[in-house]
């Protein structure tokens, strides 16, 4: 019961901050010199002055900017995402397309970072300030520091080129009419590089925090107790440490969850994986106003949503959270 | 839209790139037996929002919808008219009635028959009214009569020289079923992302952000052709991605530049790869400064011929664009045989001392820190060789006392503050010529186009006498007499300097030398590919 109650609080307080954000967005972007048929003409490579008149009404860019957010606004109480101006079909229906690649990427990237970081994190923290430990925490400062476009290059040059062992990009084979299991198999194949270069930086991340946390919590009171208790090593840490450690890993993945969405934008391009990062960077170049609403509404949806099964998550964690404290 | 513009485009055509280039060399592609079958993977830079070339005329639409749907003519491999749909024409003594007699046995990819009535549709009801240029150039066609199912007659209410109208129906005389289209928002046909049409290819699947693929069509009327079983376009926006993908074999073809120059560069060393500009002459383009006349410094001539002498041209196409393109000497490029004038050179060779030398003569002497005044410049951000450009403007420039402050916008941003605000004091951009100074050249230079057209005359400058010859020599039907007005037109903007034509360059393509029977026509990336095949 008191779950669902702080559910229902979480999603009454994401609601305005959904509105805040379409409605701030929509007029941000009226800052932006051109629209959508200044994109559609270069697009042509020119065109007479009444044609192009003519698509500034097709596109409705001849109404006030009020009438257009008001227009907008309505259509979205009624779940109307509208009609993209590039793909000529509604918003949903395109962003709809594109979610699984997105989603895909994202969870099996998160996955790796975040089991790949808590080993890693656990054992530099076990072997604090000894070799190991320098090692992992050197590493995680270079994928830290490399830009993620880098990684995906140098990751296309020696295994796509150079080995040929990985595709160099594509969301499974073209045209190869796989079905079932062949199919699945062929699009893991091709997701193995984007996967771990959009990994890469995050494993960073939760290494360093997992091997703080590890530290922080060996030296508290109860890990004491624990080992005056007689306990063995390998069950203080599992049994003890490492489940209180993990407490600020799992708030982490909240956080990233928008984080990695902006960092999915490289990693699609690099790749050119059908993707929601690719589709909000083509709308943002064509000015498909409809569109990138829609990709951040998505967006902003999954946000909120990660965010809230992290909260629940974090509730069963530590009891104090449901209780209000 | 107002008469003169009508003009300028129905003189459109008259492409006489490829006389100079003599047969033996374009003939590079055609070795072996034909094999049938097989995959021709392609990339596809940027994703297309129509795919229909009868509303839409630009190559990004004609590398995937020239293999579905087929022109009335196309070019040859030296850039003469040959028939495709309509097999013969001729035209009335009067100029008024052009009669087009149409390919027998032609069938759309549904089935239905291709007739006259196809024809007289997409004229009157597509290019006419929704095609960019083609409402230009058709503006004065008031009829188009049908006698018999093969035979289309064009009515004009002015004269259009024939070859004129054949030239320019190269890219603009795409015909898409009636069937289809008629009754319905052409705008919003579905058919317009799932092309019909009377290709070597049949359109299968549109994945956006993915892929497309057509397959071959068993009833095209060439028979035996096409050899490809299928065609697949790969979207990948990225460049090294792409190259990438060539080099992986994923793709065997990329045309129309889409690669950085670096990677152009690298690939024409491997022996993999045939790095070319044959087979793309229609295709031209030039690097441009363009001058807004509205700021007091640069309405002032010298100050327009200082900037051009302070521009080392040479060293930045060989250093900037790996030596891809020699210096303009004017707005038409050296291969338009037809119209290039003789013994042109460089009109503002490099020359910083005579530059400074204007500067000073105009008044402009150096200030506090050497800096004579401030420009703003707006990169028109089309391919990487733009800002490239900018860069070295603002480099070259600073040397002579002017300080140059880049604005940075994206192509949408760039063409608003440029063609419609007005934002900008000087501006680096692309022009692509296509065939003849009248169909995109000219526009630059004739006043009087409404603010907001991209690539027209909007900086503020006007000249009577460039008007009356634009105009003159897109109305003028004996070439000799058109030759010299576009000769005089060239002296007269190369003198008065209102745009600065940089640099002339080529399209490259890359194709795997598995290809075979590519770039054999002169718009090769942008025609049917009905006798391409690829060998093991």
């Amino acid at each position: 019961m008191r779950i669902l109650s702080l559910a229902a609080r979480r999603l009454a307080a994401a609601l305005p901050a959904l509105f805040i954000i379409l409605a701030g967005l929509f007029l941000l972007l009226q800052l932006a010199p051109g629209d959508t048929v200044d994109a559609l003409v270069a697009q042509m490579g020119g065109s007479d002055p009444t044609m192009i008149e003519q698509l500034r009404k097709h596109y409705a860019l001849d109404q006030s900017t009020s009438v257009r957010l008001g227009d907008y606004l309505w259509r979205l109480v009624h779940l109307d995402l509208g009609q993209s101006a590039i793909y000529g079909k509604p918003v949903a229906a395109v962003i709809l397309e594109r979610l699984p690649a997105t989603l895909l990427l994202m969870g099996s990237s998160l996955a790796i970072a975040f089991a790949a970081g808590m080993a890693l994190g656990v054992i530099a923290a076990r072997r604090v300030n000894r070799w190991p430990d320098t090692l992992i925490s050197t590493l995680g400062l270079v994928f830290y520091a490399t830009p993620s476009f880098w990684f995906g290059l140098m990751g296309i040059f020696v295994f796509a080129i150079y080995l040929g062992w990985l595709p160099a990009g594509g969301y499974g084979s073209v045209g190869a009419g796989l079905t079932g299991i062949a199919q699945v198999l062929d699009i893991a194949w091709h997701l193995i590089l984007p996967t771990l270069t959009l990994a890469l930086i995050f494993l960073a991340i939760y290494l360093r925090i997992m091997r703080t946390s590890m530290l922080e919590v060996s030296n508290l009171d109860f890990i004491r107790t624990a080992r005056a208790k007689g306990l063995r090593d390998t069950k203080v840490v599992t049994r003890h440490i490492l489940r209180n450690a993990l407490l600020p890993m799992v708030t982490l993945i909240g956080l990233q969850a928008g984080t990695m969405l902006g960092g999915s934008v490289v990693v699609e391009s690099v790749f050119a994986l059908p993707g929601l990062g690719r589709l909000a960077y083509e709308s943002v170049v064509q000015r498909d106003l409809n569109t990138l609403l829609g990709v951040v509404f998505v967006s902003a949806l999954l946000v909120i949503v990660i965010n809230f099964i992290v909260d629940m998550l974090y509730a069963r964690l530590d009891p104090r959270i449901t209780a209000g404290h | 839209m107002n008469v003169t513009r009508r003009e300028l485009l129905l003189s459109a055509g008259a492409l006489a790139v490829a006389s100079i280039f003599p047969p033996a060399l374009r003939a590079q592609a055609s070795t072996g037996t034909p094999v049938k079958g097989g995959t021709l993977t392609v990339h596809l830079g940027s994703e297309q929002r129509i795919l229909n070339p009868s509303l839409r005329a630009s190559t990004g639409v004609y590398i995937v919808t020239s293999k579905l749907i087929e022109s009335l003519v196309d070019l040859d491999a030296d850039g003469k008219i040959v028939p495709q749909l309509a097999t013969s024409w001729s035209s009335t003594p009067d100029g008024k009635t052009v009669t087009f007699k149409l390919r027998e046995g032609v069938k759309w990819h549904d089935g239905k028959p291709f007739t006259s009535a196809d024809v007289q549709y997409n004229a009157l009801e597509l290019w006419k009214k929704h095609l960019n240029f083609g409402t230009a150039l058709q503006l004065n066609l008031t009829a188009v009569d049908t006698p018999d199912p093969l035979t289309a007659v064009f009515k004009y209410s002015r004269p259009i020289p024939l070859d004129l109208l054949l030239r320019a129906l190269v890219d603009l005389g795409y015909v898409v079923p009636r069937h289809v289209y008629e009754g319905t928002n052409v705008l919003e046909n579905p058919a317009n992302t799932a092309p019909i049409g009377t290709g070597p290819y049949k359109f299968v699947e549109y994945q956006r952000g993915q892929h497309i693929i057509a397959e071959r069509n068993p009833n095209y009327w060439r028979a035996g052709q096409p050899y490809l079983d299928r065609v697949v376009w790969r979207i990948i926006t990225d460049k090294s991605a792409a190259t990438a993908a060539l080099e992986t074999g994923q793709v065997q073809l990329s045309s129309y530049s889409q690669l950085t120059l670096s990677d152009l560069d690298r690939l024409s060393k491997n022996k993999d790869f045939l790095v070319t500009s044959k087979g793309l002459e229609a295709n031209q383009f030039n690097n441009t400064l363009e001058f807004n006349f509205r700021r007091k410094e640069i309405a002032d001539i010298r100050v327009r011929r200082a900037i051009a002498h302070s521009l080392d041209t040479a060293f930045f196409i060989e250093n900037f664009l790996y030596g891809q393109g020699k210096p303009a000497t004017g707005p038409i490029p050296s291969t338009s045989a037809a119209f290039y004038p003789d013994g042109s050179k460089v009109a503002y060779p490099f020359d910083k001392k005579r530059a400074e030398a204007l500067l000073d003569e105009a008044g402009y002497k150096r200030g506090a820190g050497g800096v004579r005044f401030t420009l703003t410049l707006v990169p028109i951000q089309n391919g990487e060789d733009v800002p490239l450009l900018a860069t070295f403007i603002q480099q070259s420039l600073d040397e002579v006392g002017i300080k140059v402050e880049i604005v940075n916008y994206d192509i949408a941003g760039a063409l608003s503050a440029v063609y419609k605000e007005h934002k900008f004091d000087i501006a680096t951009g692309w022009h692509q010529y296509r065939g003849d100074p009248a169909v995109s050249t000219t526009v630059w230079f004739r006043s009087g186009s409404p603010a907001g057209a991209p690539w027209t005359n909007q900086y503020g400058w006007q000249s009577d006498k460039v008007d009356k010859l634009i105009d003159d020599a897109a109305s003028e039907i004996d070439p000799a007499k058109r030759r010299a007005l576009y000769g005089e037109f060239v002296r007269e903007v190369n003198d008065q300097l209102p745009i600065l034509f940089v640099t002339e360059r080529q399209f490259y393509s890359v194709v795997n030398r598995k290809v075979h029977n590519t770039h054999n026509t002169a718009r090769w990336p942008s025609s049917s590919w009905h006798d391409t095949w690829v060998g093991a």
